[in-house]
Parts: structure tokens; C-alpha cells; sequence
């Protein structure tokens, strides 16, 4: 890789969107794709914070976890899981359709990823509500619904505290709810991103805010490829025979 | 020894191109990016400064006559917050490393100026929304916000306080990812990495830690944040939680933290002893590869904050050896800056009188560490003055004093203008003699068992009211010496001296364009063919056995 | 341009091994594995396909080594957060017998 070492040269004819602190569009390029890798190892430690905890408690209670996770409605979270994995696709394919100078093709595929988000923030919407439905949200978050569920429909197990299932369900909202922040970012980032394509910025010389972008949605991805075993199935082997 | 000739300073220069305050609110230059973090930090080191001084007053007696224990909760919590993530932390990387590190490495600014200036913006966002919190009421956990009280019990700004620090945070984190993709991505040609000034290195390794531990101190305080607002959380014990988990995740950054705040200030100090030595610095890729062991190991070491907090012992073992082991860097940089001493041409201007006050009370604070780092003495000195004496050496004996210093070093890059070295020496003197007086006498009353974060002590016990003034003493004269370089640097931009390009006469490549220099920095992009501080020229070298020897640069 | 293009075909094959490795540990959870091996089959999955999106969606296969170092720093630091912290949390009864 050619690190930093740069060739001077007169002030030659340079691409519109070379910015003047760089000496070219090479040195921009990986300028802007390592600062977004740096990006994201803060993004790394941010949820390693909560993995941990997950992994503490989790260890801790391991029966109160079961249960509460197989009260989770594993079938939009599995098709949670597909969605992403779609769009995560289409953000690769708006890369590379970019990278060969497909313009339209490329504002479909951002379009496409976009609707797919939003179609996962709409699931966790639903997953959400119906959280709330069943008084599962932890403490008084929700003022005037505090955490009250069922203790049968939990299918809550002699001797477990429900304490430790409002733990897990703390848990649960914290890193979904992080999750979908950084979901709603990047369909900001997505619509930025998609309003430029259609406005013919990008190209097959300048396509690094396609691919710097994509990275940190590949990363969201990757964040709930994690989630959703961890959270979701962590207990649905023990289903029928806890309690 | 130059290969091109210093072109004469153009009558444009960073600060003269444009006017006006659009000018540097939406500016892009890193120069003035750095002059702008300069006018918030002193701002919130004023700040800080009259928390400390009401803190003193209250401890000239024993009695709490000052104020009431809950008011002087929040004075001291105020005094740690405001300090430490709004004075020590961006202090030297956001003023001084913005300034020069595109300078040093021969580049036209940062990898991402605008970015930059959001850093900018978000640090003072925070500081605002910290700013209401304090006016509004204050906040009384201490600034290490521990669990149950913060997230509990306590009656105060919490919430909107951690809220000012999350957001700050990612001012650090914006800084520290410039910096680094700057480093691989932007240096001139020539500049390797074993041709960096240490500056560099030092600031290199502070932009790891910033990447790698302000994310996890921001979901620790938003996870308090929301704890407070749902009243139940993962930090408490009703719900099966464990409050010692928060210091965990508190101190995995905090610890890391410090070294924040020192290594830059390391950076300077290797630049002040080289350059006022007039030679090279002793065991360049030592003290290089230092700065790096540093980082990663103050990553290990957490835990020592957590030995009297019910930790598991073994873990305080591995703890207690971990914390040894990241004094031996520290340790490496101290006797390599004295080998760079000896026999070296010193000159004792102002900033060289800062660096030896920094290497003496940095170890001193350094080496108190090591009691603190052995379990056993730990236990006796745990939340006493004897810790407050010890961070008190490092930060203020050793980052305030390099900041000091570094800022009177590059004030004529910075402003084109010399302050007044007889007053910047009576100054540097002044603020020497206060600090050690106000610190010092704090190391005994730990020993002695006066516990920190108590408005009260004894009044069977004298020796500790005499010791307590003597500190309120020193922290007069300390606060008397810190306003005068404001008054001086002030008057200087107006009164002082033209500086020439290159006033030291110093081969860093940050000297080799105008005082002030102009926006892109350099008017041509510099080739680098020598070392970093290279005061002899190369056919002055000897090379003997294995190293090579200097002989002393004509001055 | 030294930036390597991926072919459409290897993204396609990465989707579907994905999609795959969704199904399979959907599949794994509900089958009853000896001991804990249910997490360590279900997180076995899960570093694979993210193995995958980082490795071709991500492109690091294609790119030079300081972007490995980053990864490889990262991963290493969540690393050492995770295992001093239970070096605390495991070692915590060892002394309780004694009472301490």
C-alpha cells in the first residue's frame, strides 16, 4: 500500500472532488477507508461494553436468560436476520456497481437497502409494541407501564427470580435499542448517500463515500448477526423442559 | 544542513488570511482549529481552578464552616469533571497536537479537516450541556459517578452531566481517529516513521487509547444515564445486578485515560529536552516504542482502582504485577531524557525550565504510583490525600507543566511573537515552588489517614490543620503564578518581540516554514532527508561500536 | 485505481452462504447439544458469517495490511475487556471458604 508517500507535482488538472489537503484521489481514498476501519473499532468496544455484560449475567442466570429470551418472537427476529443479510448484498452490490460506472443500477441498489432497513426498524417496531403489550419493559422506562409480566405466559420456572428477567430484558432493549440508533444513522447516511448517486457524484473514480458508507453498514449487519443467537436462541433447546 | 532556502515569511499567514468570526467558526485549518480548542480548555481550566480554590479554603480549617458537606461534594465532583475531561484530556493533543502534527510531518493539514472542526463544536456542545448541569444544581457522585449512588440515591444533575462527558467523548474519539489515519496517510515524502519527532509518536499512541477506551466510558454512562431514568438497571443489585461490573467499565477506560493526559505531555517534554540540549534524544526508537507499551499496557492495569472495592484477590494479584510492569516505559523515557541531559549544550529557557520540573515531579508522582500499585500499601492509602497527592504530581507537576512549557516553546510558530522570557521564568519558578508546596504536605496527610472527599478533618489532630494551610498557601502562590503567562502571552500578541521563522534555531521541520506560518503550512511540499533532531551534521557523526556519536553542534 | 472489484458472483455465493448459516443455526437451537456446546455451536456460526461479510462485503480480502492490523487491534482489545473482567468474576469464590 502506498503509505503516506506521495509525489509532488505541478497543480495539475485534479478530479472536482479532490480535496486540496490530499495529494490525490488514491491518498483521499484510503485516507477516508482507514479513518472509517478506525471508525468502527470505537463502534467494537462501544457494544463490547454490553456484550460483556450480557455475558456476565447471562453466565450468572443462566435459567432466568432462557426464559426470558424464549419469550422473544424468534420468527421476526430470524426474518430480522434475513433482511439484513439482503441488505447488506445490496450495499455490496451498490459498491461494485458504482466501481463500474452502473449508474442507475447503482441508485437501485441504495434504494433497495434503504427500504430494507426501514423494514427492519418497522419488525422492531412491531417486536417492540408487543413488548410493551405484554409489560415486559424493564423498570419504569415507560412511565405509567412499569415491568409486570405474566408470570405464566413467561412460563417462569420455580425458584427464578423475575428480577433476573427484567435483567435480561434490560439488557434485550439496550443493545436492540442501540442497535436500531445506529440503524436509524445509517439510513441517514443512506439517503445522503443516495441523493448524490442520483445526482451523478459518483463514479468509477469516485466512489469511495459508497464503500466507506457501506463498511459501517456491514458493520451494523455484523453487530446483529451477534445479537440475534445471543439474545434470541440462547434457550430455545431447553424449551418444554425448564419450569 | 538545510537543502532549501527558508522563504522569506509571506505577509499572509494563517491568521491574517481571512477576518472575521465566520472565518474561524467554519474554518477548515487545523491551526486555528487548535487556537480555538486554546481559548475553551484555558476557559474550562478557569473553571476548575475555583472549584479547587473553594476546596482549599474549606480545608484551612477543620471545621466545615465553608460550606455544607453536600455543597462541597459537588465542589469537588465539579473540580474532577471539569478538569479531567474538559482541561486534562484535550489540553495538549487538541491545542497543541492539532497545531503541529500535520506541521511536523510536512503535511497541508489533518486527514479530515472538517471533521476536525466538528470535533471542536461536539467539545463545546458538551461543555455547555455540562455547564447547565453544573448551574443548574451540580452533580455530587464524584467524578468516577460509582453506582448504586449515582444511578440511586443521589439527588443531583446526573443524568445531564454524564450526558455533557458522553458527548464530549466523541470529541476525543473524532480527534484520536484524525490523528492516527493522519500518521499513515499524510506524510511528506521522506518522513518515515523512525524520522517522526516524537511529538508524533507520543501523540500516535494517546490517539490509540482514545480509540480504543472513550467507547466503552460512553456506554457506561449512558447505561447510568438510562439506570437513572428506569430505576432498575444492570448495575443494581434489586434486579441481580453487580455495582462493581460499572467500575469495571469505568476504569477500563479511565485508567487508559491518564495516560491520555501524560503521553502528550511526554511528547512535549522529549521535544523540550532534545531541542534545549541541542542533541538528539538518547535511544530515539526506545523512547518511541514506549510511548506504544504504554498504551497498551495502562489497558491492563484497570483494576488496581477496584483493589479495595471487593475484586477478586487473584485478579488484584494480576492486577498489582500489570501496574508495575507499565512504570517501566515510563521509567525507560525519564533516564533516557537524562542521558539526552548529559552532555548536551542546554540553554535554561522557560520551556526547558518546565521539562526538568516535569521529569522531577512526574517521577516523583510516578514512582508514589508503585506504592499505590503493591496491594498492601494500597489498602492503607486507598481514598486518602496520599492518591490525590499522586495524580496531583502527574497532572498538574507533570501534564500542566509540559503544557506550559510546550505552549511557550511553539508560541512564536504560533502568534509570530516572543513572550518575555524574564517573566516566564519568574513565572515558571512561581508556579514550581506553589505546586510543590500545595502537593506535597497532601502526600503526608494521606499517610497520616485524612481520607479524600472529606470537607472535615480532626481538630484534636494540628499537624494536619498546619499541613492543610501550608497546601492552601501553595495554592495560592500556584494559582498567583498560573495568571501570569495569561497576562504576558496576552500582552505579547500585541507588544512582544517578532519572532523570526526559526527563533530557536532547531532543525524540526515545523521551524522550516514562517512563524506565523501560512495556511497550507509549507509553500512547497518538503522532502525529508534527515533524521529528527539532527543538530550535527552528518560528517559530524562517528560512528562507535554500534551507536552513533554526536559531536556538539556549534550553537 | 489499485482498488480491487468484486465480482457480483462472489457476492452472490457470500449471500447465500449467509442465508445458509441464518437457517442452520436456527436449526442448531432448537436441538439440544451435550453440555454447553448449544453456545459454542450457535457463536461458531455467528464469527463465520461475520468472517464472511468482513473478509468479501467489507473487502478486507483485498486490502493491505494495516487494515488487518486494525481488525486483528480491535478484536484484541474486546479481548482483553472480556477477560481481566472475568478474571475478577470467576476467581471471586475461590477464597470463600476461607471466609474472606
Amino acid at each position: 500500500m502506498a503509505e503516506g508517500i506521495v509525489t509532488t507535482h505541478e497543480h495539475a488538472a485534479h478530479h472536482a472532488a479532490l480535496q486540496h489537503h490530499f495529494e490525490n484521489m488514491e491518498q483521499q481514498r484510503e485516507a477516508g477507508t482507514l479513518g472509517m476501519w478506525v471508525f468502527l473499532v470505537t463502534e467494537i468496544m462501544f457494544f463490547g461494553g454490553m456484550f460483556l455484560a450480557y455475558t456476565l449475567y447471562r453466565f450468572q442466570y443462566p435459567v432466568a436468560f432462557a426464559t426470558a429470551s424464549n419469550h422473544l418472537d424468534i420468527k421476526l427476529g430470524a426474518i430480522n436476520t434475513g433482511v439484513l443479510i439482503v441488505s447488506s448484498f445490496t450495499m455490496a452490490m451498490a459498491v461494485y456497481t458504482t466501481q463500474v460506472g452502473k449508474r442507475r443500477a447503482s441508485i437501485w441498489c441504495l434504494i433497495l437497502r434503504m427500504i430494507l432497513g426501514a423494514a427492519f426498524l418497522g419488525i422492531k417496531a412491531v417486536e417492540y409494541y408487543e413488548k410493551y403489550r405484554d409489560h415486559l419493559i424493564p423498570g419504569h422506562l415507560i412511565p405509567g407501564n412499569p415491568f409486570n409480566p405474566d408470570i405464566h405466559a413467561l412460563h417462569l420456572p420455580v425458584g427464578v427470580r423475575l428480577g433476573n428477567v427484567e435483567l435480561f430484558y434490560w439488557i434485550y432493549f439496550a443493545m436492540t435499542g442501540m442497535h436500531a440508533l445506529h440503524m436509524i444513522i445509517g439510513l441517514g447516511i443512506m439517503t445522503w448517500l443516495t441523493i448524490n448517486a442520483w445526482r451523478g457524484k459518483y463514479s468509477p473514480e469516485y466512489f469511495a463515500p459508497v464503500e466507506v458508507s457501506g463498511l459501517y453498514w456491514h458493520f451494523v449487519d455484523i453487530i446483529w448477526i451477534f445479537l440475534f443467537p445471543l439474545l434470541y436462541l440462547l434457550g430455545r433447546h431447553l424449551e418444554g423442559h425448564i419450569g | 544542513m538545510e537543502e532549501f532556502v527558508i522563504p522569506k515569511p509571506p505577509r499572509t499567514n494563517y491568521l491574517n488570511a481571512e477576518y472575521g468570526l465566520k472565518s474561524w467558526l467554519l474554518t477548515k485549518d487545523h491551526k486555528r482549529i487548535g487556537l480555538l480548542y486554546l481559548g475553551a480548555v484555558s476557559f474550562y481550566f478557569f473553571i476548575g481552578s475555583l472549584y479547587a480554590m473553594m476546596i482549599r479554603l474549606e480545608l484551612l480549617t477543620p471545621q466545615g464552616d465553608l460550606m455544607q458537606s453536600s455543597t462541597y461534594n459537588k465542589t469537588f465532583t465539579q473540580h474532577g469533571i471539569v478538569m479531567v475531561f474538559f482541561f486534562l484530556i484535550p489540553a495538549i493533543p487538541a491545542t497543541l497536537g492539532n497545531f503541529l502534527i500535520p506541521m511536523m510531518i510536512g503535511a497541508k493539514d489533518l486527514a479530515f479537516p472538517r471533521i476536525n472542526l466538528l470535533s471542536w463544536y461536539i467539545y463545546m456542545i458538551g461543555g455547555v450541556i455540562t455547564i447547565y448541569a453544573l448551574l443548574a444544581g451540580g452533580v455530587d457522585t464524584g467524578w468516577t459517578f460509582y453506582v448504586p449512588y449515582s444511578t440511586t440515591f443521589s439527588n443531583s444533575y446526573v443524568i445531564a452531566t454524564g450526558v455533557g462527558i458522553f458527548i464530549n467523548g466523541f470529541s476525543s474519539i473524532l480527534t484520536g481517529l484524525n490523528f492516527i489515519v493522519t500518521v499513515h496517510t499524510m506524510r511528506a515524502p521522506g518522513m518515515t516513521w523512525y524520522r517522526l519527532p516524537l511529538f508524533v509518536w507520543s501523540h500516535y499512541a494517546t490517539s490509540l487509547i482514545m480509540i480504543l477506551g472513550t467507547p466503552v466510558v460512553a456506554i457506561t454512562i449512558l447505561l447510568v444515564a438510562l439506570e437513572r431514568l428506569a430505576h432498575i438497571g444492570i448495575f443494581d443489585p434489586a434486579a441481580g445486578g453487580d455495582p462493581v461490573l460499572f467500575q469495571h467499565l469505568f476504569w477500563f477506560y479511565s485508567h487508559p485515560a491518564v495516560y491520555i493526559m501524560v503521553l502528550p505531555a511526554m511528547g512535549v517534554v522529549s521535544e523540550l529536552i532534545a531541542n534545549f540540549s541541542r542533541k538528539n534524544i538518547f535511544g530515539y526508537k526506545f523512547v518511541a516504542y514506549s510511548s506504544l507499551a504504554i498504551a497498551v499496557l495502562g489497558f491492563l492495569v484497570w483494576g488496581h482502582h477496584l483493589f479495595v472495592a471487593s475484586q477478586s484477590v487473584y485478579a488484584g494479584m494480576i492486577f498489582s504485577f500489570l501496574s508495575f510492569a507499565v512504570a517501566i516505559p515510563s521509567a525507560i523515557k525519564t533516564f533516557n531524557w537524562t542521558a539526552t541531559l548529559y552532555k548536551g549544550s542546554i540553554s535554561y529557557d522557560t520551556p526547558m525550565l518546565y521539562a526538568l520540573g516535569f521529569i522531577g515531579l512526574f517521577t516523583i508522582g510516578g514512582m508514589t504510583g508503585l506504592f499505590l500499585a503493591s496491594l498492601g500499601t494500597d489498602i492503607h492509602v486507598s481514598d486518602t490525600y496520599f492518591i490525590v497527592a499522586h495524580f496531583h504530581y502527574i497532572m498538574v507537576g507533570g501534564t500542566l507543566l509540559a503544557y506550559l512549557g510546550g505552549l511557550h516553546y511553539w508560541w512564536p510558530k504560533i502568534s509570530g511573537r516572543m513572550y518575555p522570557e524574564g517573566w516566564a521564568r519568574f513565572s515558571a519558578l512561581v508556579v514550581f515552588v506553589g505546586f510543590n508546596l500545595t502537593f506535597a504536605p497532601q502526600f503526608l496527610l494521606g499517610y497520616m489517614g485524612m481520607p479524600r472527599r472529606y470537607h472535615t478533618y480532626p481538630v484534636e489532630l494540628p499537624s494536619w490543620q498546619v499541613l492543610h494551610v501550608l497546601s492552601t498557601a501553595g495554592a495560592s502562590i500556584l494559582g498567583f503564578g498560573l495568571m501570569i503567562p495569561l497576562i504576558y502571552l496576552a500582552w505579547s500578541l500585541r507588544y512582544g518581540r517578532i519572532a523570526a521563522a526559526n527563533p530557536w534555531n532547531l532543525p524540526g521541520l515545523e521551524w522550516q516554514t514562517a512563524s506565523p506560518p501560512p495556511t497550507e503550512n509549507f509553500l512547497t511540499t518538503p522532502i525529508v532527508t534527515h533524521e529528527a533532531y539532527e543538530f550535527a551534521p552528518p560528517e559530524h557523526k562517528e560512528v562507535v561500536g554500534k551507536f552513533e556519536k554526536q559531536a556538539p553542534a556549534e550553537t | 485505481m489499485s482498488a480491487h472489484i468484486v465480482q457480483p458472483r462472489t457476492y452472490i455465493v457470500i449471500f447465500l452462504a449467509l442465508m445458509v448459516g441464518t437457517a442452520l443455526t436456527v436449526m442448531a437451537a432448537f436441538y439440544d447439544f451435550p453440555g454447553p456446546l448449544n453456545v459454542v455451536v450457535a457463536l461458531t456460526i455467528a464469527c463465520i458469517k461475520a468472517t464472511l461479510v468482513v473478509l468479501y462485503f467489507m473487502h478486507v480480502r483485498y486490502s493491505g495490511r494495516l487494515v488487518w492490523l486494525v481488525i486483528v487491534a480491535a478484536l484484541l482489545w474486546l479481548a482483553i475487556l472480556f477477560a481481566i473482567t472475568f478474571s475478577d468474576y470467576w476467581t471471586r469464590h475461590w477464597l470463600a471458604p476461607l471466609g474472606i
